[in-house]
């Protein structure tokens, strides 16, 4: 069992994205995002166009176009939730498959839609993976901030982030404790399955209070500092020559290519 | 910080303080010692107004702690709990530094400057920007003691500072608190703190005082000590 999932998605370096202020490239993530959302289904070359930007941001990260890929598997879950497209669109049928008593038949436009959803949603997950291997996640929570971002919900994300690691490693410490006691003596081992996931059960109550007791203890630790129910928080540095550079460089580029996908 | 008749019970109905007395002078550093559950955390959390409600008076610097002076209270009692990751609740250090100077109300450039100080104080320059998970335990208890310092508080109230410290960062702390002119009130279990860091020692127990002295004479006394769980160094 590891939490190694749970590490840093920064990459240090020192590159021209790693040196833009966060602000910009949440901004840039974001409008990416939403053109390629707004893309209409089959425009393969005005995809094209917005995975060319893509790639033109990986080589300004200098990060290694690997990382991206392996970290953009993130996405591949999500094909299930989009299977059902290739069928349900009419179009001419492509090939049909026997499921229990129905046929399910595949279309052209299904196939096209499917695909379309694949690429959007694969480019989105690529865009966010390198705005966060190149923004700390600190930055990033102060770049909410600096956009007005509701406060309520930055705070509750910084929280989240602070204690996702002091919980993790306390559901590791309650782990091994059970696996130290997980002896196995003879041919039988553990409990049943639904013992098994009675201790389980626990285990997650157990943590689920221990944080629970935890937030108490912050709550007066920040009220020990004067908090009084008001989040405040320092202003944010001004932006910069290259960050407005960028910032109308890729919103240009991304107006011309949905311009294009919807005039021609 | 003075004390005086101070008594308190738990909503369960659990006395946990009798009636305490206590004064410390200005920049006085004493232990608080005692058995588990003697009152010391209970006593701590009174001196910055956390838990009231009970019989008598808390005063700091001659304010008496009510719940209009709250604020001006807690910039003055620097608590700092046992636990870093508790204190410690900012996804930077920075940040944490910066909230008590934030939530009193100053200017960005005085908050900044109070931050640098204080990390500077506890010999942590320069770890402003890192991330508390990622540090240390011993470099975390630093950190936690600058989040009041940056408060310029008049007293700090300190929960188990040294305890899961390794030797050394043990050391490194003592030192450290040693530099430190605030008035201080140490709830511990480590006797070698108390015997290298603080003068003066007052036992508390069953939610009583039942010593006050000298930290020299009180560790003289065993029989005294071992009466209340406690051990020389």
């Amino acid at each position: 069992m590891s939490f190694l999932a749970l590490d840093e998605r920064f990459q240090q370096g020192a590159s021209l994205l790693h040196r833009l202020e966060a602000r910009t490239k949440l901004l840039v993530a974001l409008g990416f995002i939403f053109a390629t959302t707004l893309t209409p289904t089959g425009r393969w070359e005005v995809l094209g166009g917005l995975a060319a930007v893509l790639a033109v941001g990986v080589l300004l990260s200098r990060l290694s176009p690997l990382l991206v890929l392996r970290r953009s598997a993130l996405a591949l879950p999500f094909v299930l939730a989009a299977l059902p497209l290739l069928f349900t669109r009419e179009g001419e049928g492509l090939f049909t498959v026997p499921v229990l008593a129905w046929r399910w038949t595949a279309t052209d436009a299904g196939l096209e839609a499917l695909l379309t959803i694949l690429l959007k949603s694969w480019l989105s997950v690529c865009a966010a993976v390198v705005l966060t291997a190149t923004t700390p996640a600190p930055d990033l929570l102060r770049a909410l901030q600096g956009l007005h971002a509701p406060r309520v919900l930055v705070a509750t994300v910084s929280f989240m982030y602070r204690y996702i690691f002091v919980i993790g490693e306390e559901a590791q410490r309650l782990m091994r404790a059970r696996e130290c006691r997980s002896a196995v003596v003879g041919e039988s081992s553990g409990g049943t399955i639904r013992w098994r996931a009675g201790v389980l059960g626990n285990m997650v109550g157990s943590l689920f209070l221990r944080s629970y007791e935890r937030a108490e203890r912050i709550y007066d630790a920040m009220r020990s500092r004067g908090y009084d129910g008001e989040l405040k928080s320092l202003a944010t540095a001004s932006l910069r020559g290259a960050d407005y550079a960028m910032l109308a460089t890729v919103f240009a580029l991304l107006i011309a290519l949905e311009s294009y996908a919807r005039l021609s | 910080m003075e004390v005086r008749g101070l008594r308190f019970s738990y909503p369960g109905g659990f006395p946990a303080l009798r009636g305490v007395d206590l004064i410390l002078d200005p920049g006085e550093k004493a232990a608080l010692v005692g058995p588990n559950g003697a009152g010391k955390s209970t006593l701590l959390l009174h001196l910055n107004g956390m838990l009231r409600g009970g019989e008598g008076e808390v005063r700091i610097a001659g304010l008496t702690v009510r719940q209009e002076n709250l604020g001006r209270v807690r910039a003055l009692v620097g608590l700092v709990f046992q636990n870093p990751d508790d204190q410690l609740f900012s996804p930077t250090v920075f940040e944490d530094v910066a909230f008590g100077p934030l939530y009193m109300g100053l200017e960005e450039p005085e908050v900044r400057r109070r931050v640098e100080a204080a990390l500077s104080a506890v010999h942590m320059d320069g770890y402003g920007s890192r991330m508390p998970h990622r540090l240390s335990l011993g470099e975390r208890k630093r950190v936690s003691i600058a989040t009041v310092l940056a408060m310029e508080p008049a007293v700090l109230a300190l929960d188990e500072p040294s305890s899961g410290l390794d030797p050394r960062s043990r050391r490194a702390l003592i030192r450290l608190l040693h530099e430190l002119p605030q008035a201080m009130l140490v709830a511990t279990h480590d006797m070698h703190l108390v015997r290298d860091l603080l003068p003066r020692t007052v036992i508390l127990d069953g939610g009583l005082m039942v010593a006050d002295g000298p930290t020299e004479e009180i560790l003289q006394d065993v029989r005294l000590l071992e009466e209340h769980g406690l051990e020389a160094p």
